[in-house]
């Protein structure tokens, strides 16, 4: 992939960012729809065939937070052959812990006017304010916590995995059975969480109306942002030279560990990073979104987040964005022009792209994955047979 | 005397006394039998007909304050053939016929009506309205008549009302209520509900009694029972009994009957735990045994697991729908036709799925996962288009229905027993299958070596998609059952695949054994947390139980030892 000399010194970071050239494409998307969407949405005049509707900015918005949360899977899947799937998990985390800031945003604006407690707590008759929510009307504590909270979940986590070396598909059963379990937990109102209903009738962020056009411009360019700077992170991670050790266990852990690394940090620290990048994405999500419930715990959510990524192409990164927006605009196209057909694309989706496309849609274009100019239809071929072989 | 006699047979049914006193209890049915024998043919007739015609004709007094003194004198006495009078005179049938100053029940049929003599119960002669004489009726007679002919079920001829009136008075509790009791016990020929009635009086006696003895006497009879409204009597009498000016000696005896009390509920409450952890144990075990063959010995992660219980299940709705309107008759035998069916269904299903895409995919669990998702998917998406988003009703066979129950307040449904039962005949089958048949020894031999098995001569490919058919059959066997006690929707599936996937990563891969003993302690401990935590706490509880026991035993409780399980 990369010569020798380059392997063990550091590269400045925009030496080898020049390099990603799948990375300069996205990164340069990003920068142009940070600028141009807002403009066409707050000063193109509505009837220029240039003008981006508000609905329209806030459906990329969300992509863009499900693309996020795409990368933070792919760096764990693609780089380190960790299968989460519960990465649902620490995206609705962090997702309520900015619910929760926007929750106390609302005040005495609520259906019960109470200016300390949200309403479902009134309805509840409930008196005061769990300890846990203290501090959540602070925006710079939620930010913290939308970050601190997954990472603390995915560290405590993956250290009892880790260590005791639980890997592949009995990662994958017990990380569902964490969103899982989360799921039921979240559903209990003694929770004080909402509940069923979650978290929804957001009113304002930082002041701002959550309803106007140039707060969600605004969360949108954040969206960008985030995007952009994990996009960058995540390649650094996986440049650095703890990114090689990282594809090493992906390819051989046992012979990583014979080597003489502790696998169980590097592994710990790539998931921990990951699901802070999840937990931005969720709490990047709810504001423009506007509701936070438990459904976003449930273990059918986090595997679709997995086909986002095969979808776009593994262990490439911008695959991984790219497959999220292909995935999520098929379905905010089917389920809208043909809702019962959606699922037998879902699953049809994931059947051909495990047998077919191993690399996703990046895979199939030659300038990025297919080196040797083979063509697609004699690589499936050969790997039909491969598999029937086995 | 016969109440004495009786006193031995209070015991419930199952208590641990039961033993020691049947000897006891043989000669107090065979005394009380003769008794009957010589008693019985009159023994409710309290009334002569006389006394009976007379009484009845004092019910059209004037001052309505005799009237309720008459209706009660006639109630107390418990003649079963005062019920239907007070009813008439409720409901304003009765009159006093001008002919003969007789009191009778009237109903209009027609432009005449029909007389009742209210001594025989027989028709008596018809008449226009002029020759009758209404006996009328005002609010105050009416509160009367409800009481009286409410008291009056203790003595009605029909066994299920007189059950429901002792309910009544256990519950009540009214002291006033005592000497109709009395009276009815005298009466009472029924072995279980006479115990009931003796059990009501010392409740009673309890409340109203007028010395330590009598008191005393009925905490020895209520101190036999193990029911939860004893243990409320018991601690009500408890807690009051210091207001009241109770005897300390009643007080401590009332004390000690109550921690006894407590004591077998709270055995019944244990042994309910376990029956209710071993019924949801044998749901987990009929839901993941299936995945214990294609996830334990094949080592595929078939996420669409859940999708062939729900094939099943919907198999069992189609066979019923097909049985009623072809042979209605044979409808009772439809669950019997739906398990092979089933287990064709979904076992084809499963060869199809292995050959067209699972095979691809051997030695990469992962992406398996991924694609068997996909399958689980599309075909809940299929089911949903064919059938529906609604829940199908799949009906209940007779010998299925209904339950034991006991008086400690443990209810053993029959569905419940029939798949505990089931499910281990599906363990059983699969255990003769792998051990017996030369299929099985076919199986085993390409899990524990793929190559030396295809060298040997065994068709390796073939062996792995009957396998995983029979995998996928047997979780179709399992829709059969499960569709008795869950919704049968395209959803169903999603609901068991978590906990599946749990019971076989916590019994150990590759273990038939571990599976059974995985499911069963799974349900056992999640019926032990329940009554303490919630059942949705006591859910998230054994969750989080797993996780961390997966971090002590990644292999599961019984891992294979040796190599060929690392490949």
């Amino acid at each position: 992939m990369t010569d020798y000399s380059q392997k063990y010194q550091m590269t400045p970071v925009v030496g080898w960012l020049l390099k990603d050239r799948g990375g300069m494409i996205l990164l340069t998307i990003l920068i142009a729809a940070a600028i141009l969407v807002p403009i066409g949405n707050l000063l193109v005049p509505e009837t220029s065939s240039f003008h981006v509707p508000t609905w329209m900015l806030s459906l990329l918005g969300k992509y863009l937070c499900y693309a996020l949360l795409a990368l933070s899977v792919d760096l764990i899947w693609g780089f380190c052959g960790i299968l989460s799937l519960g990465h649902g998990a620490f995206f609705a985390l962090g997702g309520y812990a900015m619910g929760m800031y926007l929750m106390r945003q609302i005040g005495d604006r609520g259906v019960y006017g109470n200016p300390e407690l949200p309403d479902f707590m009134v309805f509840l008759n409930w008196t005061e304010l769990p300890w846990y929510w203290y501090g959540f009307d602070m925006f710079w504590f939620a930010i913290v916590m939308a970050m601190f909270v997954p990472g603390l979940l995915a560290f405590v986590f993956g250290f009892l995995a880790f260590r005791s070396r639980v890997t592949g598909v009995y990662l994958s059963i017990i990380t569902q059975a964490m969103t899982y379990a989360l799921l039921l937990a979240f559903f209990r109102n003694d929770m004080g969480f909402g509940g069923n209903n979650g978290l929804t009738d957001f009113k304002d962020l930082l002041g701002y109306s959550l309803q106007s056009d140039g707060t969600r411009a605004g969360l949108f360019v954040a969206s960008c942002v985030f995007l952009g700077i994990c996009y960058i992170v995540a390649r650094g991670i996986t440049q650095s030279r703890l990114g090689k050790v990282l594809i090493a266990i992906r390819d051989a852990e046992s012979r990583v560990r014979f080597t003489g690394y502790r696998v169980e940090y590097y592994k710990l620290f790539v998931f921990t990073i990951s699901a802070v990048m999840a937990g931005i994405a969720g709490a990047l999500y709810v504001p423009q979104v506007g509701i936070i419930n438990p459904g976003e715990f449930a273990p059918a959510l986090s595997i679709e987040i997995v086909i986002w990524v095969a979808v776009g192409g593994r262990g490439t990164l911008y695959g991984a964005v790219l497959g999220a927006f292909i995935v999520n605009y098929a379905k905010t196209f089917f389920t809208g022009v043909m809702p019962d057909f959606w699922l037998f694309f879902l699953g049809g989706l994931f059947i051909a792209v495990t047998l077919l496309l191993p690399k996703g849609v990046i895979g199939a274009v030659p300038a990025f994955g297919a080196p040797d100019r083979q063509s697609i239809l004699s690589s499936m071929r050969k790997r039909l047979s491969a598999g029937g072989k086995a | 005397m016969r109440n004495d006699m009786f006193s031995v047979l209070r015991r419930s049914p199952f208590s641990i006394t039961q033993t020691r006193r049947f000897a006891v209890r043989i000669c107090g049915m065979v005394a009380c039998l003769m008794m009957f024998a010589v008693v019985s043919p009159n023994v409710a007739q309290a009334f002569s007909d006389e006394e009976l015609r007379n009484i009845a004709e004092q019910l059209n007094d004037k001052s309505s304050t005799k009237q309720v003194a008459i209706i009660e004198e006639m109630a107390a006495d418990g003649d079963p053939r005062v019920a239907p009078i007070l009813k008439a005179m409720l409901e304003g049938d009765l009159y006093v016929r001008d002919s003969d100053e007789h009191v009778v029940i009237a109903t209009k049929k027609g432009k005449v009506y029909t007389h009742i003599d209210i001594i025989s119960g027989e028709e008596a002669g018809e008449s226009s309205s002029k020759e009758l004489d209404k006996i009328k009726v005002n609010n105050r007679l009416r509160g009367a008549l409800r009481d009286a002919l409410a008291t009056l079920n203790l003595f009605s001829p029909d066994h299920a009302v007189r059950t429901a009136a002792v309910e009544q008075i256990m519950d009540a509790r009214d002291p006033a209520m005592l000497p109709l009791l009395l009276r009815a016990i005298e009466r009472e020929d029924d072995e279980t509900l006479l115990a009931r009635m003796n059990l009501a009086r010392a409740t009673m006696a309890l409340a109203a009694g007028e010395n330590a003895e009598e008191r005393l006497a009925a905490i020895d009879v209520l101190a036999s029972e193990t029911t939860p409204q004893i243990r409320a009597v018991l601690s009500q009498f408890v807690a009051s009994a210091e207001a009241e000016g109770i005897e300390p000696e009643v007080v401590t005896a009332a004390q000690d009957a109550l921690d006894d009390v407590e004591g077998r509920l709270s055995n019944w409450q244990t042994l309910g735990d376990v029956y209710r952890g071993i019924s949801l144990g044998s749901v987990l075990l009929l839901a993941a045994v299936g995945l214990a063959i294609t996830f334990g010995v094949m080592g595929v992660i078939n996420m669409a697991h859940g999708e062939m219980i729900m094939i099943g299940a919907y198999t069992t709705f189609v066979v019923q729908q097909i049985l009623s309107s072809v042979l209605p008759s044979g409808s009772p035998w439809s669950l019997i036709i739906a398990v092979p069916a089933a287990f064709l269904v979904a076992g084809m299903i499963g060869v199809v799925i292995e050959r067209c895409v699972i095979r691809f995919l051997y030695g990469r669990p992962l992406e398996t996962l991924l694609a068997t998702w996909g399958v689980s998917l599309v075909l809940q998406q299929a089911t949903r288009t064919i059938f529906g988003a609604t829940n199908q009703q799949v009906t209940a066979p007779d010998f299925m229905s209904g339950a034991i129950e006991f008086s400690t307040g443990l209810v053993l449904t029959y569905n419940r027993l029939w798949i505990i039962l089931f499910s281990l005949i599906v363990v059983a089958g699969i255990a003769c299958v792998l051990r017996y048949t030369a299929f099985g020894l076919q199986m085993r031999a390409v899990t524990q070596n793929r190559r030396m098995a295809g060298s040997v001569g065994i068709r390796t490919g073939y062996v792995d998609a009957l396998t995983f058919g029979l995998g996928s059959g047997i979780a179709g066997i399992a829709g059969v059952a499960l569709s008795q006690i869950s919704n049968v929707s395209p959803n169903l599936g999603q609901t068991y695949i978590i906990d599946s996937f749990m019971v076989v990563v916590f019994g150990g891969v590759g273990n038939l054994w571990g599976t059974v003993l995985g499911a069963f302690s799974l349900g056992i401990v999640n019926k032990f947390l329940e009554p303490f935590a919630g059942a949705v706490l006591a859910k998230i509880f054994v969750l989080i139980a797993l996780i961390l026991f997966i971090q002590k035993r990644p292999k599961g409780l019984f891992a294979l030892k040796g190599r060929a399980v690392e490949a």
